[in-house]
């Protein structure tokens, strides 16, 4: 195994033979983690799905109590934010400093943009006793024992999501930091492309939470 | 049913002997005729065989699949109680039974049913998941809270049985037994001759539904703001959502308890929901009171 | 073939002091920092289960109260499950062995490799902590709305711990998957991969797939239980029984996490110990995958009795016999592969032919579960208790001692006493049988589990399992003593004292830490022929 060490990439770990294999390894790896992530997000799908089937009243009741507008504005929000991630990627793989630094500095702002509107729908929810709880106060016409399912199910798709986006924030901070230091050039960039990847992916849970969520029945009025 | 349950299981009880003394009979022979006899012998290197692949994986798979046939089968009856039972309502709480005979009997713990009948359980839970386990008749059931399930047994022979449940439930699970009385008809003629001690169930459920004011929505007619009750059970009733549902005990107990989840056509919701102020007792014996409504304007006892 | 102990540094020797250990990032040395937490975990697991059967001599329940018992059982299931039979034979033969049978220097991510230990570590601390505060009493499966509305125990701490424990689980599945595909040495091709490997393989894939599901679903239990959220809880709209599908989705999987690994231990020993590659390599491979998969669409044979509609019930129950086909071809094969072999009798070799007659009772029986009229008579009886451990202990865990008596030259340099382990692992064949057979029949005759007070129809059976158990325990004692006893006074262990095939035995004993001087040459699998 004896190389030439002198020439080996400081990125190299020494259990990969060559920068192609590990990148290979780590970009496996975090489609992996992805599928586990679907996994995850998917048991709450599931239960949502199961339980619209059951109470298709309750649930498009409760969605309207959602504003659309916000949902809808975040939903634009986090597709921006996923272009200037993929600009971010294809500058790391430029090696270009400044464009890394850009479009990162700018996916960072997206991202803390999605979580402040967010935190404006909770507020309202908190406000008008959606929350479920001891002091949950909505009153259905249709089906009122099911509706707090909805609601419970709200809290935890988009609180589950928005914990994601936070941790995502953080590893872009972390890659802000690095691209500073001017650590991705051509050869070795594959921080950058692996989060990448992991940032697509939050967006695509959201991409999927916002029809399910805000706009059940929203073609019409509610059947009567 | 029991017996037919154990024919199955002693089947299976054969067929797991057999295999095991055949396969470890196998490989105790292989073990002694083929061990290694110099330090540096090696095995004759065999890379495999389809048609034995083939023939044991076939031959297994034909196995199963006949035991999951007759199984299947077994099931299937267990499963579906015949048309004409004998019905028991049972409420499981931490930590014991209350059964309730339509005629009125109540009891605790313990359950006298008459010998050569076919006995219905419809059974739910106050509180945790609880499950009604008659190790003699080989039959058992989940009890869950808000939801009726069933089990029906036919026992053939008088004595005591043990129940058990059989679904942890917390401290005392284990605490949770009680008996049930098989007797020869006349015995149990003369124990419900005995007195209940207060009206049959259904007569109980009518006077519930005189105090919670039932009435008042629902009357005997369709002038009322609440559809009329007489002969609703077990029919078909429209939705307002245009679906269509059989009035059966699950629905009626809803409907008491979130009478907003599915509401009958042409009517306003304006029925207040009733959990909390009705026990899981109550509703079985509204319930009962409600299939004795038909459309005759007295209600007879209502045996089916 | 076989050469002395040489004087140069191995993994062992390569670095000492705690910090080396803990921030180690070698795979040899993680995989003994797991072996010696699974092992903490066993013997606390197995202390609340000596504590079970004493109870259960007696049919009253006068050893301890109510409320301890049900913690007993609990915390011997949630330690023995989700902190023992999950992680043993992966984490700690898995790790040390998967490099090193494809010829690799390490896994794919070794800081992911040691963070994992330190999750499960994590994990481990959540549950200790709740088991002195008073443990959890809700059964292992924590079935709603007990656990999540009526139980006065420490449900949510618990339900952390094995939250955080899984992501341990998911790292290790994550890092072989990349590992086997990214760092096989050259020439290794798939099919001339160690069913070791194949075993591992198909493990790693239900970690990764299965996991995150209980992983969410204890997300809403706790969630349920600290912010009254009301999923499960009928009394606020929920459903109970979706929770049991969620819960056995990932649950039931699990029992292959548990036994894939420990077929794949069974490959290597009756090849290694017959002196010949397995009989229909490529069957056995697949089997595992089958196994893998089909073990997904089986769960719902945990609810057969819960209110599942027939059709449901008759599906799984199909699809539950289908999913014993693969497991009996691997039987047939091992069995098959002593053909013509040439068999010795080395200790390993003893725990084989106790995981053969075990394993077979055990998968035999899962047959009467996956029959849905006899499964109503035996569900949540003795009867399963008594089935899943054969699979689970006379399986798993004979696997786990025979692959660590098997690898331990290899792993520590040192020969432990061959005479005592043979002992041990007939007397551990002998003390299982007795603990767990009588279970059987006392479950068939009606013996409900998690029962902390019986009816005394019932007490002979139970006395029988538990002097099975004494004997059992013995059983697992003695290994403890002469393994321990090898590391100090063991005679050093040639580089392949057993003469077997495989990438692991072409270097020393114990490795040096890049696990070989220069890249292996690769062959066909098990060539014994001379």
């Amino acid at each position: 195994m004896a190389g030439a060490h002198a020439t080996q990439h400081p990125r190299l770990q020494h259990h990969f033979d060559n920068l192609d294999q590990q990148f290979e390894a780590s970009a496996l790896g975090m489609w992996l983690f992805l599928v586990t992530e679907i996994l995850f997000f998917g048991g709450l799908f599931a239960v949502y799905t199961i339980y619209r089937l059951m109470y298709p009243m309750a649930f498009a009741e409760a969605s309207h109590e959602l504003d659309v507008v916000l949902g809808g504005v975040n939903t634009a929000v986090l597709i921006g934010s996923s272009l200037t991630m993929a600009m971010a990627v294809w500058a790391a793989q430029l090696g270009t400093r400044g464009k890394q630094l850009l479009f990162l500095a700018l996916t960072i702002a997206l991202g803390l943009a999605f979580l402040g509107i967010k935190a404006v729908e909770y507020s309202h929810k908190f406000e008008h006793g959606l929350v479920p709880g001891p002091s949950f106060r909505f009153e259905a016409a249709h089906d009122p024992g099911h509706s707090q399912l909805f609601f419970s199910l709200y809290f935890v798709m988009t609180g589950l999501h928005a914990l994601h986006m936070i941790v995502g924030i953080g590893v872009m901070a972390v890659l802000f930091v690095m691209a500073f230091k001017g650590r991705f050039t051509r050869a070795y960039h594959t921080p950058v492309e692996v989060s990448g990847l992991y940032w697509h992916f939050v967006d695509i849970v959201w991409i999927f939470l916002f029809p399910l969520l805000y706009l059940i029945d929203r073609h019409g009025p509610v059947v009567h | 049913m029991a017996p037919q349950v154990d024919a199955l299981y002693f089947f299976l009880v054969a067929l797991t002997a057999f295999f095991t003394l055949l396969i470890s009979g196998l490989v105790v022979y292989f073990a002694i005729r083929y061990r290694r006899r110099s330090a540096d012998e090696t095995g004759v290197p065999i890379h495999g065989n389809l048609k034995l692949e083939i023939t044991w994986t076939v031959i297994p798979f034909v196995i199963v699949l006949f035991i999951f046939g007759w199984s299947a089968k077994l099931f299937y009856t267990m499963a579906r109680p015949p048309a004409e039972t004998l019905d028991v309502y049972v409420v499981g709480k931490q930590w014991m039974w209350k059964f309730q005979h339509p005629d009125g009997h109540a009891e605790v713990n313990e359950l006298h049913v008459p010998v050569g009948t076919s006995v219905k359980l419809t059974m739910t839970s106050q509180d945790v998941i609880h499950n009604v386990y008659i190790p003699d008749f080989r039959v058992k059931a989940d009890v869950l809270p808000g939801r009726y399930t069933h089990l029906w047994f036919k026992a053939t022979t008088p004595g005591r049985y043990r129940l058990f449940c059989a679904e942890y439930c917390g401290t005392d699970h284990s605490g949770m037994g009680g008996w049930v009385v098989v007797m020869e008809r006349a015995e149990y003629q003369q124990w419900l001759a005995g007195g209940a001690g207060q009206g049959t169930m259904a007569q109980t459920g009518e006077k519930l539904f005189k105090d919670l004011a039932c009435v008042t929505c629902h009357k005997e007619d369709t002038t009322g703001r609440g559809p009329t009750l007489i002969g609703l059970y077990g029919k078909a009733v429209t939705l307002d959502t245009g679906d269509a549902v059989e009035a059966d005990e699950a629905y009626l107990r809803e409907s008491i308890v979130n009478p907003r989840a599915r509401m009958v056509t042409g009517f306003q919701p304006i029925m207040p929901t009733f959990q909390g102020l009705v026990s899981e007792e109550g509703l079985l014996q509204l319930i009962e009171y409600i299939k004795t409504l038909k459309a005759e304007p007295s209600n007879a006892t209502g045996k089916k | 073939m076989d050469t002395a102990a040489t004087p140069h540094s191995n993994y062992l020797t390569d670095g000492y002091g705690l910090k080396s250990w803990l921030l180690t990032r070698d795979h040899k040395r993680i995989g003994l920092l797991y072996l010696v937490s699974v092992s903490a975990f066993f013997v606390l697991g197995a202390v609340f289960a000596g504590l079970i059967r004493l109870e259960l001599m007696t049919p009253a329940g006068d050893l301890v109260e109510s409320d301890v018992y049900n913690k007993m059982f609990t915390m011997h299931g949630v330690t023995m499950v989700f902190f023992f039979l999950i992680p043993a034979i992966p984490a700690v033969l898995g790790n040390f062995l998967v490099p090193l049978m494809i010829g690799a220097k390490d896994l794919a991510f070794p800081r992911l490799n040691l963070l994992s230990w330190y999750v499960y570590t994590l994990g481990g601390v959540f549950t200790l902590w709740a088991l002195v505060n008073g443990g959890v009493d809700t059964g292992w499966t924590f079935y709603t709305p007990y656990s999540s509305a009526f139980s006065n125990s420490h449900v949510a701490l618990v339900v952390v711990g094995i939250f955080i424990n899984g992501f341990s689980s998911i790292l290790t599945g994550l890092n072989f998957i990349v590992t086997i595909h990214k760092l096989r040495a050259p020439g290794m091709t798939w099919f001339r991969l160690p069913l070791f490997i194949w075993a591992h393989y198909a493990t790693a894939l239900i970690m990764v797939l299965g996991t995150p599901v209980i992983a969410i679903t204890l997300v809403m239990v706790a969630a349920e239980r600290l912010l009254h959220l009301g999923i499960f809880d009928p009394k606020l709209g929920g459903d109970p029984v979706l929770f049991q599908h969620l819960f056995w989705f990932y649950s039931h999987p699990a029992v292959y996490i548990m036994i894939l690994p420990a077929m794949g231990v069974m490959s290597e020993l009756v090849a290694a110990f017959s002196r010949k590659r397995i009989f229909g390599y490529e069957v056995v491979a697949m089997s595992s995958l089958a196994i893998a998969v089909v073990g997904f669409l089986v769960w719902g044979h945990h609810m057969f009795v819960s209110s599942q509609s027939v059709y449901a019930a008759m599906a799984f129950s199909l699809l539950s016999f289908v999913v014993a086909i693969p497991s009996a071809i691997k039987v047939f094969n091992w069995s098959a592969t002593l053909y013509k072999g040439s068999i010795s009798f080395d200790s390993p070799m003893v725990y084989v032919f106790g995981f053969i007659g075990l394993f077979l009772i055990g998968g035999l029986t899962g047959l009467f579960l996956a029959a849905l009229a006899v499964d109503v008579h035996v569900h949540d009886t003795y009867f399963v208790v008594a089935h899943f451990h054969y699979i689970m202990v006379g399986g798993t865990i004979m696997m786990y001692l025979g692959g660590l008596h098997y690898w331990w030259p290899k792993i520590f340099g040192k020969l432990y006493h061959e005479g005592l382990a043979r002992v041990s692992a007939v007397v551990i064949f002998i003390g299982f049988n007795l603990t767990f057979f009588p279970q059987f029949i006392v479950g068939y005759l009606g013996m409900p589990r998690r029962y902390h007070a019986y009816p005394p129809e019932f007490q002979l059976w139970n006395i029988l399992s538990s002097a099975g158990a004494v004997i059992l325990a013995v059983g697992y004692a003695m290994p403890t003593f002469y393994l321990l006893y090898s590391l100090v006074k063991g005679k050093p262990a040639p580089a392949n004292p057993w003469g077997a095939k495989g990438l692991e035995w072409e270097t020393s004993s114990p490795p040096p830490t890049q696990n070989f001087e220069s890249t292996p040459a690769v062959s066909e699998p098990y060539n014994y022929a001379k």
